[in-house]
């Protein structure tokens, strides 16, 4: 993508920016510094390395053994571990923040996975992509089959993403289980962040995906 | 197949003059010792205070002036001290050639790197093969026994003489990876990263039967002669071999095994209706057992294959694994292989299970050949690649300064 945004970023030299997704730019600015962090499904490492280059002391979880190895040999504290199966071998509280990039969707439990986020860390992070973004809409509105996007090429018979939602539907899941979001933002294909003084319907059409930074609600 | 060797053997054949070579190798060995008087006791877990004691150790490149570089490896059941050198009585290279020389993971340019032979062996510490000084004669299984964390305990001894406080990396295999493992454990100050491959912190219900029907092959051959077959000039080689064959089986897969040997015939065309060595597995299976003999005391093999037995890190912490490292700052590599059925990957799993809970920072990869348990030994890029990478991210970590060079 040409036209990428890059976003301001203390400790990281603007020529690296470039190199790095906007929405794992974004994940890490919504990091304290010095902070403990659990990536769930961390891919080939690039999150994690971007948060260790800032100081942050960054784990990962990832499910194919060849982005654990990837990430191993990067030097990276990653095991391999499956996000519905293995949170519940953390304990309460064990980080600052836990992570979620692009990986809600693949789980088979999304409900009880960002449950147990909420659990093992103070905070968390979820991104994921927005199936109520105009592009998908129209692809089945007027195409008649199931969307697919360049961030989003695979075929519903060979997809790993089994749970799509919508921006609306996460912010539901969010209130039904008494998670406080403390920071939203919708990206547009592009990659920039949807202006945030425009309503919620508008991230919802015109976000291609949602990042938000989540806590423990009070009280229930 | 570059490490089958079948020979037409019709028979396991004893021992040469090399039996020799063991013997003295048991109280003399050509390795550096480190004696240990009457004042300095290794005090075991079955209570007895052993002294006086030595340990024979092979050290690599150099210590640093920050003494930060130390590197112990620790080695496997039937391993020894020669890592990366010619074998004193085999005359064949390092067990662990492809893990430490020069531009390998273990790189004596970038650290210091010992090996010492376990508490219990027969390559020079003090075992059962060892001469007992209280009765003029060879220890046999007046011999208390051991454990690992025995084993680990002296390695502690050896380490505070050679001047070091903290270990770089303790690396194992096997055997060697319960002796990190247990280093981490028992003296977490002291291990600033830990490289565990193909090992468990405790031995399966499985892992104790084979290890049983070894020790009863040795103990049912009459030359062993209730343990004291030095004394009466005999050898138990034909129970030892079918020990070692029986062993060697469970370090191997099955499509490791059919992939090197299938039905393939040994220099045969037809069957020879006996039960000589028709197929080329029997006869490498042979192979091994007579070649294993020469070099190892039978004795020693019951001691090390029961310390094994016994080791349980849960157990001595509360039935806990979890308290074990509670708190430990040190790094963790752990290591497993996808065709490994001696110490599955489900083993590594919950020691990394173990170690989260721990908060413990804990890499965790599950490398996938068919090489089974022996992996480990063998030339594995992906496994190698992983235990460098590990090594230089905690390297620069602790300031070694050991990172590009080769990779």
């Amino acid at each position: 993508m040409s036209i990428q945004q890059t976003l301001p970023l203390p400790g990281v030299a603007p020529e690296r920016t470039g190199s790095y997704r906007t929405d794992h730019l974004l994940v890490a600015d919504m990091v304290a510094p010095g902070s403990r962090v659990l990536d769930v499904g961390c891919g080939d490492g690039e999150l994690l390395e971007l948060l260790e280059s800032r100081g942050i002391d960054g784990r990962g979880i990832e499910l194919s053994r060849e982005g654990v190895n990837r990430c191993v040999a990067k030097g990276l504290a990653v095991v391999q571990g499956d996000a519905d199966t293995d949170l519940v071998n953390y304990p309460d509280d064990a980080f600052d923040y836990v992570i979620l990039s692009q990986t809600l969707q693949a789980t088979r439990q999304p409900r009880a996975v960002l449950e147990n986020l909420l659990r093992i860390g103070h905070r968390g992070i979820v991104s994921f992509p927005n199936f109520g973004f105009w592009k998908m809409r129209l692809q089945l509105l007027i195409g008649g089959h199931m969307p697919r996007t360049e961030n989003l090429p695979a075929t519903w018979y060979d997809t790993a993403n089994i749970h799509f939602c919508t921006i609306k539907d996460f912010v539901q899941l969010c209130n039904e289980i008494n998670v406080k979001m403390e920071r939203a933002v919708a990206l547009d294909l592009y990659g920039r962040p949807v202006p945030l003084n425009l309503p919620w319907w508008v991230w919802n059409m015109f976000g291609e995906q949602g990042v938000f930074l989540l806590s423990r609600g009070g009280g229930k | 197949m570059s490490n089958v060797r079948p020979i037409a053997s019709p028979s396991i054949t004893s021992p040469s003059s090399n039996s020799d070579d063991r013997a003295h190798e048991a109280d003399h060995p050509s390795s550096s010792v480190a004696k240990f008087g009457v004042d300095q006791p290794l005090k075991l877990d079955c209570g007895v205070d052993l002294a006086p004691f030595q340990i024979a150790y092979q050290t690599y490149g150099e210590l640093n002036a920050d003494r930060s570089n130390a590197i112990l490896v620790c080695h496997a059941l039937t391993g020894d001290q020669h890592v990366n050198n010619i074998h004193p009585v085999t005359g064949k290279p390092g067990w662990w050639e492809t893990m430490v020389g020069a531009g390998r993971p273990l790189d004596p340019e970038k650290y210091f790197i010992i090996c010492s032979n376990v508490i219990g062996g027969c390559m020079g510490s003090t075992g059962p093969a060892s001469f007992n000084p209280a009765t003029g004669k060879v220890w046999g299984l007046d011999f208390p026994i051991i454990t690992i964390p025995d084993m680990v305990r002296a390695q502690a001894m050896l380490i505070d003489r050679l001047g070091i406080t903290t270990l770089f990396c303790v690396v194992g295999g096997s055997m060697g990876g319960m002796q990190a493992l247990q280093w981490t454990a028992a003296y977490p100050e002291r291990v600033f990263s830990t490289l565990a491959i193909a090992c468990s912190t405790r031995h399966s219900a499985q892992n104790i039967a084979f290890h049983e029907l070894g020790r009863q092959a040795v103990m049912a051959d009459p030359d062993w002669r209730g343990g004291r077959y030095v004394d009466q000039d005999t050898h138990p080689y034909r129970g030892l071999a079918v020990a070692r064959m029986a062993a060697h089986i469970t370090y191997l897969s099955d499509a490791a095994l059919h992939r090197k040997f299938g039905r393939r015939m040994q220099d045969r065309e037809l069957p020879t209706f006996s039960f000589d060595a028709d197929f080329q597995v029997e006869s490498y299976l042979r192979y091994q057992g007579s070649s294993f003999v020469e070099r190892f005391d039978a004795n020693s093999y019951l001691y090390l294959t029961r310390a094994m037995d016994y080791f349980d890190i849960a157990a001595d912490h509360n039935g806990a694994l979890a308290n074990a490292f509670t708190g430990i700052k040190t790094r963790f590599c752990v290591i497993s292989f996808t065709s490994d059925w001696l110490f599955p990957t489900s083993e590594s799993r919950a020691l990394v299970h173990a170690l989260n809970a721990s908060s413990a920072r804990v890499s965790f990869a599950e490398i996938e050949t068919d090489r089974g348990h022996d992996a480990f030994l063998l030339d594995v890029p992906e496994f190698l690649e992983i235990s460098r990478a590990f090594l230089q991210a905690a390297g620069k970590a602790r300031g070694l300064g050991n990172g590009d060079g080769q990779s």
